[in-house]
């Protein structure tokens, strides 16, 4: 991947990420945020892949990264913190393997559509476990500061 | 009635219309289940019952009888309404306005709508197919065409939303749209690659809002609500993906 790749990938990862927010009507302010969590899920994805740590721990790792960064937008901005996590997901998304698998589906080569339908159910497995520990993440943090203001 | 049965009246009323605005919009059950206990407890109820299910919430206050219902019927993503109920509440719990005042505003955000303009939609439908078609497949030249297949796909969902209001019924079309549109536009030598063109235009509408919400659902515990939002985003993408089906049979 050279640098240009790279660079095209991070702007159009943060102007997708942006223009969804867009269409579910994410208010103004939460909308440049919401963008650059994007890119920093997609950026890690994209790094685990190219060394070598698989599209699965890929995915899990950028969804990590986009439910702890998400919660540090929401306290920061104090706004919900869905606004900032929805739109973010969406270039991690599998839709070229969910794709393949419909594809392959209805040409009726199943073999291949299975290994594809794995792939969407791994990727998505992966998304959601990352988010799952993003949330422990996010309760340690929020025990962690408890216990500190009542020191 | 008596002054304290106005006021839980009033109580109740703000709290349940801010947790139906919130559910109706596209929030996840804990945050509403926070809301309305804040709501209630800002107010000066003792205690509150809350039973908030996503078609339907069931909430009493001080232990009282007489708990009041309130359905929720329609189901619609505006994040932004989101933002300002939790707006709002913040506002009634820094003591900023009045419970009174907190109604009626509940009230008025719940009639209006401000989406973005409809030109702005479709510039965005086109900015989040294009884009990620390079992102997935690396195909540059085939950026325009999925721009462009992409927006008119959203206009179709858009249009199709308004007068039949069923939304897995406008996503497989708009699929199956998008679909056409893909083989003729290739057909007639615009694009290159039809998969990567129907790749990225179908990507505005991935039902991103009920995949988070249903995830975010079943950690928090809500074992009835989390797998439901599940259900909704399955068939959503399910629907997305008989269109394209549909499409590709025909080639």
């Amino acid at each position: 991947m050279s640098v240009l790749e790279f660079i095209i990938e991070v702007a159009g990862t943060y102007v997708a990420t942006l223009a969804f927010g867009i269409l579910i009507n994410i208010p103004r302010r939460a909308l440049n945020v919401g963008g650059w969590i994007g890119v920093l899920g997609y950026v890690l994805y994209r790094f685990t892949v190219l060394w070598g740590g698989g599209y699965v721990i890929g995915n899990l790792l950028g969804a990590v990264a986009i439910g702890v960064a998400s919660l540090q937008a929401a306290k920061l901005k104090k706004m919900p913190m869905i606004l900032f996590n929805i739109p973010a997901i969406v270039p991690l998304v599998p839709g070229g393997q969910a794709y393949q698998m419909i594809k392959n589906f209805a040409l009726g080569n199943n073999s291949t559509a299975l290994v594809f339908l794995l792939q969407v159910v791994m990727i998505s497995g992966a998304i959601a476990f990352g988010f799952l520990l993003s949330e422990l993440v996010n309760r340690i943090q929020r025990r962690f500061w408890r216990h500190r203001k009542r020191l | 009635m008596s002054s304290q049965k106005k006021r839980d009246q009033l109580i109740l009323h703000t709290a349940l219309t801010a947790g139906r605005i919130m559910i109706e919009n596209g929030s996840e059950i804990e945050r509403v289940e926070d809301t309305m206990t804040r709501i209630a407890h800002n107010a000066g109820a003792q205690t509150s019952q809350l039973f908030v299910m996503i078609t339907g919430i069931l909430m009493a206050i001080n232990g009282e009888v007489g708990a009041q219902i309130e359905p929720v019927k329609r189901r619609t993503f505006d994040l932004e309404k989101i933002a300002v109920v939790n707006d709002l509440s913040r506002q009634y719990a820094d003591h900023k306005i009045d419970l009174r005042q907190f109604a009626d505003r509940l009230d008025h955000l719940d009639s209006v709508s401000r989406y973005f303009p409809f030109w702005l939609q479709m510039v965005a439908a086109a900015m989040v197919s294009g884009p990620l078609e390079v992102v997935f497949r690396h195909n540059l030249p085939d950026f325009w065409i999925t721009c462009l297949v992409g927006m008119l796909g959203w206009w179709v969902y858009y249009v199709l939303n308004k007068f039949i209001q069923i939304r897995f019924l406008s996503e497989f079309t708009a699929a199956a749209a998008i679909g056409v549109m893909a083989v003729v536009f290739v057909h007639m030598g615009l694009g290159n690659s039809v998969d990567d063109i129907i790749i990225g235009s179908v990507m505005p509408l991935v039902p991103g809002v009920p995949i988070t919400n249903s995830v975010r659902d079943i950690l928090a515990g809500n074992l009835v609500s989390g797998p439901a939002r599940g259900v909704e985003a399955l068939v959503s993408a399910a629907a997305i993906g008989f269109g394209i089906a549909m499409v590709l049979q025909f080639l």
